[in-house]
């Protein structure tokens, strides 16, 4: 999955990145605007991610990388510009929103067409870990497993592209560990296209084919990660790419100039 | 700070006997014992407990009647109240009141709930529905319901539909306010949420907004059958020839208090009995809020 073509944007003013005619193309960006009121959250954007590959999205708060996966997730029409999408896609929240009203199984299958399949959302759920809590209400589920529920919802919907909007924020920190782990197999397993917007640099890293760092409403750095996998957060390699990528968040200085305007 | 370690040592024993080999020395200096819940006093079931207020409150009554202290003009005494409550069942003539109230309040709330009901959908799933209905309704639930009686009694007459009517009025307001904020109230990111898995309109309302407004629409549901007693009261006012109503209006042209008693007695059974129908519907429909305890 490891990405072959290398194209480094150095920040806003580079030429946009534009695939090859043949090239298949999961998702397509071109002059994405978005403003709330007299402020352009998304700038004049573009953005492109093949079919199967492993997007990380990193971004300040507010800079408005969850604007983006909104606008990709067909919840926020209210943008300028040309965006293709997957006509199948899932999104995965920070909260896992599944509905309390109904078993944990049967959230699982929801929206699907035809009657509730209990046999589909027991295989989804084997998948993520959590066959055995197919019974229960989701109000009784930990957030590790609410969370791996509201996976188990996103895949069973065999999409092209999943959007993963900080999925493990909300997790303690040994869960989010195994829940990243998951959502590597998982990708591997179903070969789809992943947006993961998060703030954690060491999750983006470990996870993606390439990293994207959004500032000033544009994708300001594409850092492609070419480790091989699975990866392991002790290597130099790791720590100078996590570097780099601190550097252009702003947070960490003096590891690397790489990122210098 | 002030009370030695020696006497938290001793209050444990004291407290619990049967746990005396938990404890069997005096905590040492600057230590205390902790008392787990089931060793603390625990020798009166709370349910005696709670049954003993109300039955010291009709041991008091009993005692004020026989002295003399309150007379039967005033206020029967409770075994008066229950040997008249023994011959009204004896005649038949409760149960049959009790059959015609029940009626006439059942059949009230059907008709004001189904249009509370009804009105709400509208005004909660609909743009148009809402500024049609909602603004009317908040208007109109201003108006002090018993104050409708006399026009009822001008359009419908002295029979029962003025009674149900009434009833019908009384039972709309509640159910339409609680299912509207039910639907408006239900969670944002829950309908975006069904909206990304494929969710068309018709199925958002059903598997997210009607499920999401059902514990309000139950706690409309409750205040409704509450008021409905309450309408039922004021509406056996109006020259009632059957019914609690009735019986206590004959009542009172007789001075039987104990009568009196005995139908005040039975509105209070009969909207006990009510809320454990409400609560019971809670119990099944609700069952996925872990936190329900059944308030």
């Amino acid at each position: 999955m490891a990405s072959q073509l290398h194209r480094n944007l150095t920040g806003p003013a580079a030429a946009p990145v534009v695939a090859p005619l043949s090239a298949p193309v999961a998702v397509e960006v071109r002059g994405l605007t978005r403003s709330f009121g007299p402020r352009r959250v998304i700038d004049d954007l573009d953005l492109t991610i093949r079919p199967g590959e492993f997007v990380a999205l990193l971004g300040a708060s507010g800079c408005g990388k969850s604007t983006l996966l909104r606008i990709l997730g067909d919840l926020d029409p209210d943008f300028d510009g040309a965006v293709t999408v997957p006509a199948r896609r899932a999104i995965a929240f920070q909260a896992p929103r599944l509905m309390p009203w109904k078993r944990v199984w049967h959230n699982v299958v929801l929206g699907l067409p035809g009657r509730p399949d209990r046999r589909r959302a027991d295989q989804a759920l084997a998948e993520v870990g959590i066959a055995h809590r197919a019974d229960v209400w989701p109000k009784v589920l930990s957030g590790g497993e609410a969370q791996r529920a509201a996976l188990a919802r996103a895949l069973v919907r065999e999409p092209d592209l999943l959007l993963l909007d900080e999925p493990f924020a909300a997790l303690d920190a040994l869960t989010r560990i195994k829940a990243q782990t998951l959502v590597a197999e998982l990708w591997q397993r179903h070969g789809c296209a992943v947006l993961l917007v998060t703030h954690d640099v060491e999750e983006a890293v470990l996870l993606a084919d390439r990293v994207l760092v959004m500032r000033d409403g544009v994708i300001a750095h594409h850092q492609n990660i070419t480790l091989p996998r699975p990866r392991d957060v002790a290597t130099p390699e790791f720590a100078r790419l996590r570097g780099v990528l601190l550097d252009w968040l702003g947070v960490h200085h003096g590891t690397s100039g790489a990122a210098a305007q | 700070m002030s009370v030695t370690d020696t006497d938290h040592g001793f209050q444990a024993h004291a407290s619990a006997p049967s746990r005396l080999d938990l404890y069997p020395a005096p905590a040492p200096a600057g230590l205390q014992h902790l008392t787990p819940a089931t060793a603390r006093g625990q020798r009166v079931p709370r349910w005696l407990r709670r049954t003993s207020g109300p039955v010291l409150l009709v041991l008091l009554w009993h005692l004020a009647s026989i002295s003399g202290v309150l007379p039967p003009e005033v206020l029967a005494g409770p075994s008066t109240v229950i040997g008249s409550a023994a011959s009204l069942l004896q005649t038949g003539e409760l149960q049959q009141a009790i059959v015609v109230s029940l009626a006439r309040a059942m059949s009230g709330l059907a008709i004001g709930g189904s249009v509370g009901i009804a009105l709400a959908l509208v005004a909660g799933l609909t743009r148009l529905g809402e500024d049609l209905v909602d603004a009317p309704m908040q208007m109109l639930r201003t108006v002090p319901n018993v104050a409708l009686i006399p026009l009822l009694i001008i359009w419908f007459g002295i029979g029962e539909a003025p009674k149900i009517a009434l009833i019908a009025l009384a039972t709309a307001f509640p159910l339409y306010l609680n299912v509207y904020a039910g639907i408006r109230g239900v969670d944002q990111s829950l309908i975006e949420a069904g909206r990304t898995l494929g969710l068309g309109r018709v199925g958002l309302v059903r598997h997210v907004v009607l499920p999401g407004a059902l514990p309000n629409a139950l706690v409309g549901l409750r205040y409704s059958l509450g008021i409905a007693w309450l309408a039922l009261v004021f509406g056996e006012q109006i020259n009632a020839t059957a019914g609690v109503g009735y019986l206590m209006a004959n009542a009172r042209e007789f001075f039987q208090t104990d009568v009196i008693v005995v139908c005040l007695v039975v509105y209070a059974l009969l909207g006990l009995l009510v809320d454990l129908i409400v609560r019971t519907l809670e119990r099944i429909f609700l069952a996925w809020r872990p936190s329900f305890t059944g308030t």
